[in-house]
């Protein structure tokens, strides 16, 4: 036959597996804003090896002093100490434990919730759908800071509140977006395939549409993961979040307005922190997007 | 013509006034959209083994009819027999034992495979769920013995459907349909989308698929040349009703509706290429 030719020309093809882990690595974004992230998890789980001090031993004698390449500047303390004399650096450090806790758990959290009432909205339409919708509309009428502050007031405050605030304001935006998408992807004639072949429409939803719908998802999953290290630092800085004793950039931030006259590095450096982290976070769900989506991949 | 009686007793699919209509569904607030009547009544009969061309021009109702045939558009009135088993409104679960006897290829084989699947799932999955092989081991040898029949190599099996050509994307999508053995096959325009040559081998395979399996097919085209050269008998349609049916070489050769005429006056003269078929082999 005149088109078998071309297929076999091309044989000796890798896994799929290691199909899809070449395609990842070609592009830049996944492997900056990869990079960076794998670092900072490496940096969280090892924090206590590699922080020079402990983040919060005071000593009022080194008070503010100023990090590298300024005056004063002392070699213990990289990036400085703040107005107790606490090292900014090892603060910083235990400061990603908290951040990227959060961002992984809410923004999981979040995607479950959202992604399972999107897909059932998306797909089975109607009533089930007229219910998500209308859920959604009226979630999205609450001013998310309230909401949150609302959360945090009802559990208390701390990581599993900032978790939860995270994840109850935030599930809107993926049923939104994964119930376009479930209905774009339930027009295509391959779903009409697969309900000729005898499928059920769980099989049809879950193995047909869902791998359909998960690049858009991963990216999103991991620009939420940015929004929830912005969030949990915002009420980390009105103090909603973690107790003051556990270190935490919001928490630094906030301290650092206060001094920003007299150690300008105790607001920049977790602020400094914080914007890489966003950044990363959304180049590698930009970077994921471009790179699962099979048609694009050539 | 045979008497009509005759036909629906050995015809595998015998619908009856069949009319269809898209919207008005309610919403859970009780708003009712104004619903579209697309088909107004349509008698269709397909005996076993026979091929039935189903034309008209753009937006007549020839998917809709076909899907309607196939239980995948609600029915709002008629009866829809296959193989003396009714099936307008039948839930899908009752449907289901139905399914893998009536089989569907689709216009756009790129939209009808799924992207995320290769080739290798997309035919065992059928295979499987069906319990028409034991185990993945089985399901495979079938797999390549259908690949092979219609003429893809072994290795497509692990492409996905992107990676292939659209001619071998149009047959992976026939040998997904027959995959399962099944009675009846819907073919929606399934090579206006393929370059002359590909058409050409194409229409060849499914010929020799109908002819091995004995499958009673409808096929629908715009293209009456391409009816012309396939069918047995042939449906015309125009704006939801059957305005003309017939025996194939009747129909073409004296026409009796205005509509007709003008379908088949719209049929371009084919101009004779004798190189024709062994250009198509040589080229790659
Ligand atoms: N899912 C749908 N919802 C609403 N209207 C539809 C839908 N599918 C088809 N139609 C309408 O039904 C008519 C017949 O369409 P179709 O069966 O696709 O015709 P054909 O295949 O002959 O081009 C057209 O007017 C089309 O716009
Ligand atoms: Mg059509």
């Amino acid at each position: 036959m005149a088109d078998s030719a071309t297929i076999i020309a091309t044989t000796g093809a890798p896994s799929r597996g290691r199909r899809r882990l070449q395609a990842l690595a070609r592009q830049p974004k996944v492997v900056w804003g990869g990079g960076f992230i794998l670092f900072l998890v490496v940096v969280a789980l090892a924090a206590p090896l590699i922080a020079p001090h402990d983040p919060l031993a005071q000593d009022l004698m080194s008070g503010t002093l100023p990090p590298l390449g300024f005056a004063d500047y002392d070699p213990g303390f990289l990036l400085g100490t703040d107005d107790l004399g606490r090292d900014v650096l090892s603060r910083l450090i235990y400061g990603t434990r908290i951040a990227l806790t959060v961002a992984f758990v809410a923004a999981t959290l979040a995607a479950l919730v959202g992604t399972l009432l999107g897909l059932l909205a998306g797909y089975f339409r109607g009533v089930t759908d007229t219910v998500v919708s209308r859920l959604i509309e009226i979630w999205m009428a609450f001013p998310p800071v309230l909401l949150s502050i609302l959360v945090v007031a009802i559990m208390g405050s701390g990581v599993t509140s900032v978790i939860a605030a995270i994840a109850i304001i935030d599930w809107t935006r993926f049923a939104r977006v994964v119930r376009a998408e479930t209905m774009a992807q339930a027009q295509g004639d391959y779903v009409t395939a697969a309900r000729t072949l005898g499928f059920g429409r769980w099989t049809i939803l879950f193995r047909e549409i869902l791998p359909n719908v998960a690049p858009v998802l991963l990216a999103l999953i991991t620009l939420e993961m940015g929004i929830a290290v912005i969030v949990e630092a915002i009420l980390s800085f009105v103090g909603l979040s973690v107790s003051s004793d556990t270190p935490t950039w919001g928490g630094m931030i906030a301290q650092g307005r206060q001094i920003i006259y007299q150690a300008w590095w105790v607001f920049a450096a977790p602020l400094a922190a914080l914007f890489a982290t966003v950044l990363a976070f959304n180049q590698l769900g930009d970077g994921l997007r471009r790179a699962l989506d099979p048609v694009m991949q050539r | 013509m045979s008497d009509p009686l005759t036909i629906s007793e050995q015809a595998l699919i015998d619908a009856r006034g069949v009319v269809v209509a898209y919207g008005g569904q309610r919403s859970a607030f009780g708003r009712a959209k104004p619903e579209k009547r697309v088909l107004h009544g349509v008698d269709v009969v397909i005996g076993r083994g026979q091929t039935v061309g189903i034309v008209g021009e753009s937006g007549s109702g020839k998917t809709t009819l076909g899907r309607a045939l196939l239980g995948l558009v609600p029915v709002a009135d008629g009866s829809i027999r296959f193989d003396r088993h009714e099936i307008v409104g039948l839930k899908e679960d009752a449907l289901r034992p139905l399914r893998k006897r009536m089989q569907m290829i689709f216009q756009d084989p790129m939209s009808s495979l799924n992207p995320r699947h290769d080739i290798r799932h997309i035919l065992i999955a059928p295979l499987l769920l069906h319990g028409l092989a034991r185990d993945r081991r089985e399901a495979e040898v079938q797999v390549r013995a259908v690949l092979d029949r219609v003429g893809l190599p072994a290795s497509a099996l692990e492409r996905y459907p992107h990676e292939l050509s659209g001619g071998q994307r149009q047959r992976v999508g026939i040998a997904r349909a027959v995959v399962l053995a099944p009675d009846f096959v819907l073919a929606d325009e399934i090579v206006s989308g393929l370059d002359v040559s590909t058409q050409a081998q194409v229409l060849q395979l499914l010929g020799e698929l109908k002819r091995d399996m004995n499958l009673s097919m409808a096929f629908i085209s715009h293209d009456l040349s391409v009816v012309r050269a396939v069918c047995d008998r042939v449906y015309v349609l125009s704006g939801g009703r059957v305005v003309e049916q017939g025996a194939c070489e009747q129909v073409f050769a004296s026409p009796h509706h205005d509509y007709t005429k003008v379908l088949i006056d719209a049929i371009p003269l084919p101009v004779i290429d004798p190189q024709w078929l062994g250009r198509g082999q040589r080229s790659t």
